[in-house]
């Protein structure tokens, strides 16, 4: 795979926009001095620990700490009768509580949480501590959640949302009629960096400061101060290094239970959740069911499509119903769609809480309407590529919910681009070995009981999405920056500083270049990422590159006018004409170029400034309205390799072309674009907690499944740049998109191999697992 | 639960490892009791790698290992890969070539690929991917992992035929 390289003497200078600078964290990552939240640690601090509901639904009948407070070592113990404020937090409605008090909803939720002097000591006294539950009878079913016939499980009842969109003609039909149910595994977000925290009391316990791994430092301040009962300037919030989020860090784990540790005792408390923890204490990826039907021209030109769409939200609301929008007014696909009609549901049940992952909605309708795409070009006797080409949106085009896509919507380029690029040279089974005998690990299956290379099949299918951009539905979606500018004998420094989560996708590699880029200086350093800035909103829905990349480039801006009108002053030129070049201000009148650096030798200037989208608006009770902000779109090719006997599959190849608008740091899409896939390949085959009877199975890393270097395959990348005018910087955001289509993509180059042996197997559900493709 | 002192040989450097008890796993004693927070933790059942260090030579999880059996045998964590601000070229690769992004697992995939070079100086595709399977990357897909490493691969091969 190369790069672009666009460090030409005539393209930016190296550093600026458009290059790929290097981390400015990156020495101290790979020489193990980067600070994780899991490596915070104070003097005299404590250990926390949190006990949890083994139950999936149960009443509380009592809690009996004494035991407990025997064990050495152990210093506080709180339960729900120990939050001073809120009983409650949520994302989007707060309706789970701190500690379980009357009812447990879900195998999981937190009851008390201790501090001891070792983690040892507080594991133990964890076992010490005793709940008494009266079991109730578990809400396990989507369906029966929706059907009104089991008592509400929570107070706010047991559907989180439903929303229907009836879009033009909703008795269209035509010719060609296809449908399927298609069904969706719930995927773990898997970030390598577990959930860590430290919180240190103020003296007198009037305030807090919490140094945690999150994705939106702000949103964890709001809710974290309203348990405690604080003003929010009382709790401060300090970024600490977030080893990977992928949407699992947007809502409060162990944050308000680690504050509330360390004030009851005026002592540093840390907190940090094991794997097994883990896997109970974040949401994740929604498991859904989704029913469609798409009617069409014989050409395959689609005329309307129908769909039910069920998400199981789990014990509690977190992002549920914005997951559920997500999904449901992009049913369409990329495709152009005049009429529809669907009917979605987003419903409470004792299973683990769901919320954001990486693709949000889109992944799961996804699955769905490219599944659909394949029997539709089927039934109408034409290629999947073609089928698509045919339906692809394009700007202006309407969604199902009325609104115009406005951005620059490049999926025929996308398509054909992918096309474009070579298929993989190996041949089925791959390469042999220089003895002649095959490469063990090129078979599906691996080093383990791998597929005879004859009986191996081929395929190739596609996949191609459509990803709305930031918040919706009216959300006040806005981020804050600031730029300093202070000059030095050896030459002047920007400091920028943000309250934008980095979790890895490398905004501190980006902000530094669009300072370079706007104000031609070379040497940016950045400050603490903390709450002693405004919000950035989070680091999710592929938002910062536009959003906080825009609240810095309208800061670097601010400061970039102070400059002029300072070197106008002492040029005698006027300011308003002036521009920069590289590392120069020029002034186009009399062509004079005067060095930023020499300019701003001895200035200080400091501006704030606040990036904010358009307005969005709600959807009425038939889906319509222009709720969403901006979208992206991407085509996947992938190329699999089959054992049909075994029900193995190697993936060979993914082949892809992202509508990027401007690829500001190409190396960082790479990244993006290469890490987005392996996730769409995890939920295409491996990834999926199992549940049973409200128990997860499998809430480790040896029985949850994640892709390796040898699951991956090679990554054949295309960006398409053409700049959004609607965005700051012309450049959409790139890290969802590629976890979106993959998915079915490999999903349909299964089919389509199993189809060349003879075997047709629907395949509707993900992950596909051995049996479903040959029992 | 009885606490004794013991020895391990870290990085060239005998250290004593005080309040460790029996049994503990040689991952928490050195970012807890030595304070080498440079191993990172992330499943602590030795599928993830983010843990690896070298035991006499060996790739090995230090979640896997108790402390105690390492008694008389040298330890190399990812601190005694190369000083602080003088990466070696398997780490100064990895930033130039997009290797590194929430960087979790990197010390542990740095301990590999350092041991998967020293082996064989010249890896193929299928030999590098193999070698590493034991580290899970959770960001980067390994594309750009892949990258590094054979440019490394590359480098080292033009010093010895220019030397």
């Amino acid at each position: 795979m190369s790069i672009i390289d666009r460090t030409t003497s005539t393209g930016p200078r190296y550093g600026a926009l458009g290059t790929s600078p290097t981390r400015p964290d990156g020495i101290a990552k790979v020489q193990g001095t980067f600070e994780f939240s899991s490596d915070i640690s104070a003097d005299g601090c404590l250990f926390g620990a949190t006990l949890r509901s083994p139950h999936p639904h149960a009443r509380i009948v009592s809690i009996d700490l004494s035991a407990a407070w025997k064990i050495n070592g152990v210093q506080a113990i709180v339960t729900a009768e120990d939050v001073p404020g809120k009983l409650t937090y949520g994302l989007i409605s707060q309706d789970q509580p701190v500690f379980a008090s009357d009812v447990v909803r879900y195998v999981g939720e937190p009851v008390a949480a201790l501090a001891a002097d070792d983690p040892e000591d507080a594991r133990r006294a964890l076992d010490a501590i005793e709940v008494t539950y009266e079991l109730l009878p578990p809400l396990l079913d989507p369906e029966l959640a929706i059907s009104g016939e089991f008592d509400p499980i929570h107070p706010d009842g047991n559907v989180i949302r439903h929303q229907r969109i009836v879009h033009g003609d909703p008795d269209a039909t035509a010719a060609i009629v296809v449908e399927g149910t298609y069904e969706i595994g719930m995927q773990d977000q898997a970030f390598l960096g577990l959930e860590a925290a430290l919180a240190i009391p103020d003296p007198g316990g009037k305030g807090i400061e919490m140094h945690v791994a999150t994705q939106w430092l702000h949103e964890d301040r709001q809710q974290i101060a309203a348990c405690l009962g604080f003003e929010e300037d009382n709790v401060r919030l300090v970024l600490g290094g977030v080893g990977g989020a992928f949407g699992a860090r947007e809502d409060i784990s162990l944050q308000v239970h680690c504050s509330l540790l360390a004030l009851r005792l005026g002592r540093p408390v840390r907190m940090a959740y094991s794997r097994a923890e883990s896997f109970l204490g974040h949401v994740h990826r929604h498991p859904a069911q989704i029913w469609m039907r798409h009617h069409a021209n014989a050409d395959g030109s689609i005329v309307k499509i129908e769909s039910r769409m069920v998400f199981d939200g789990g014990a509690y609301a977190s992002t549920s119903s914005a997951v559920l929008i997500n999904a449901i007014t992009l049913a369409q696909g990329p495709y152009r769609c005049a009429n529809a009609v669907v009917d979605g549901w987003a419903v409470r049940t004792n299973h683990l809480p769901c919320g954001a992952m990486r693709g949000f909605g889109a992944v799961q309708a996804c699955f769905a309407y490219e599944s659909q795409m394949d029997k539709l070009a089927a039934a109408c006797g034409v290629g999947p590529f073609d089928i698509r080409l045919l339906n692809a949106m394009t700007t202006g085009d309407l969604l199902i919910t009325g609104q115009p896509v406005l951005n620059v919507a490049p999926v025929e380029e996308c398509l054909r681009e992918t096309n474009a690029l070579p298929l993989p040279d190996e041949p089925v089974g791959g390469h042999a070995l220089l003895d002649g005998s095959m490469d063990a690990m090129k078979l599906p299956g691996g080093a383990g009981r791998t597929a005879d290379v004859g009986d191996i099949v081929r395929g190739i299918g596609w996949g191609v999405s459509i990803k709305n951009l930031m918040y919706s539905e009216s959300f006040d979606d806005y981020a804050t920056a600031r730029c300093r500018i202070e000059g030095g004998p050896d030459g002047p420094t920007v400091f920028l500083k943000f309250a934008t989560a980095e979790v890895g996708q490398g905004f501190v590699t980006l902000a530094p270049q669009i300072a370079r880029s706007v104000l031609g200086i070379d040497r940016v350093e950045l400050d603490q990422i903390d709450t002693q800035v405004g919000s950035a909103g989070s680091t999710s829905a592929s938002r910062q590159t536009w959003m906080s990349g825009g609240a810095v480039n309208a800061a670097c801006e601010l400061v970039r006018s102070l400059i002029f009108e300072h070197v106008a002053a002492v040029h005698g030129c006027p300011a308003v004409d002036l521009f920069i070049d590289h590392t120069d201000v020029v002034d186009p009148t009399t062509g004079r170029r005067f060095d930023v650096a020499e300019a701003c030798a001895d200035v200080s200037f400091d501006e704030t400034a606040v990036y904010r989208h358009p307005d969005t608006s709600e959807i009425d009770e038939n889906g319509q309205g222009n709720c969403h902000t901006a979208f992206a779109f991407v085509a996947h090719r992938a190329v699999v390799d089959v054992d049909p006997e075994l029900g193995l599959v190697k993936v060979v190849q993914i082949a892809t072309a992202q509508d990027v608008g401007v690829a500001l740091n190409p190396l960082s899409v790479m990244g993006q674009i290469e890490g987005g896939i392996a996730q769409g390949l995890g939920m295409a085959l491996m990834e999926e907690i199992i549940q049973v009877d409200g128990v997860i199975r499998n809430g480790n890393f040896t029985d949850y499944l994640l892709p390796t270097f040898l699951d991956m395959p090679p990554v054949v990348a295309k960006l398409i740049e053409q700049p959004d005018p609607l965005a700051p910087l012309g450049a959409k955001g790139v890290g969802e998109p590629p976890c979106i289509s993959s998915t079915p993509a490999i999903v349909a180059a299964i089919r389509d191999a199993l189809a060349q042996a003879g075997i047709n197997a629907p395949l509707n559900r993900v992950p596909v697992r051995p049996g479903d493709i040959c029992l | 639960m009885s606490n004794e002192i013991f020895t391990l040989h870290v990085n060239g450097e005998a250290q004593q490892v005080r309040d460790s008890w029996l049994g503990e796993n040689l991952m928490d004693v050195l970012r807890d009791r030595l304070g080498l927070m440079g191993s990172k933790g992330a499943c602590e059942q030795g599928e993830c790698g983010s843990c690896s260090v070298l035991v006499d030579g060996h790739l090995v999880c230090s979640c896997l290992v108790m402390a105690a059996s390492a008694v008389g045998q040298q330890v190399v964590t990812i601190e005694g890969v190369a000083p602080v601000g003088s990466p070696s070229d398997v780490q100064q690769a990895f930033v130039d070539f997009g290797a590194v992004q929430c960087g979790f697992c990197t010390p542990g995939l740095i301990m590999a690929v350092h041991g998967l070079l020293e082996r064989t100086p010249d890896p193929g595709d299928t030999e590098i991917r193999e070698e590493l399977a034991g580290n899970i990357c959770r960001c980067t897909g390994y594309g750009r992992i892949i990258d590094a490493v054979q440019q490394v691969a590359v480098a080292r091969r033009t010093d010895r035929s220019g030397a």
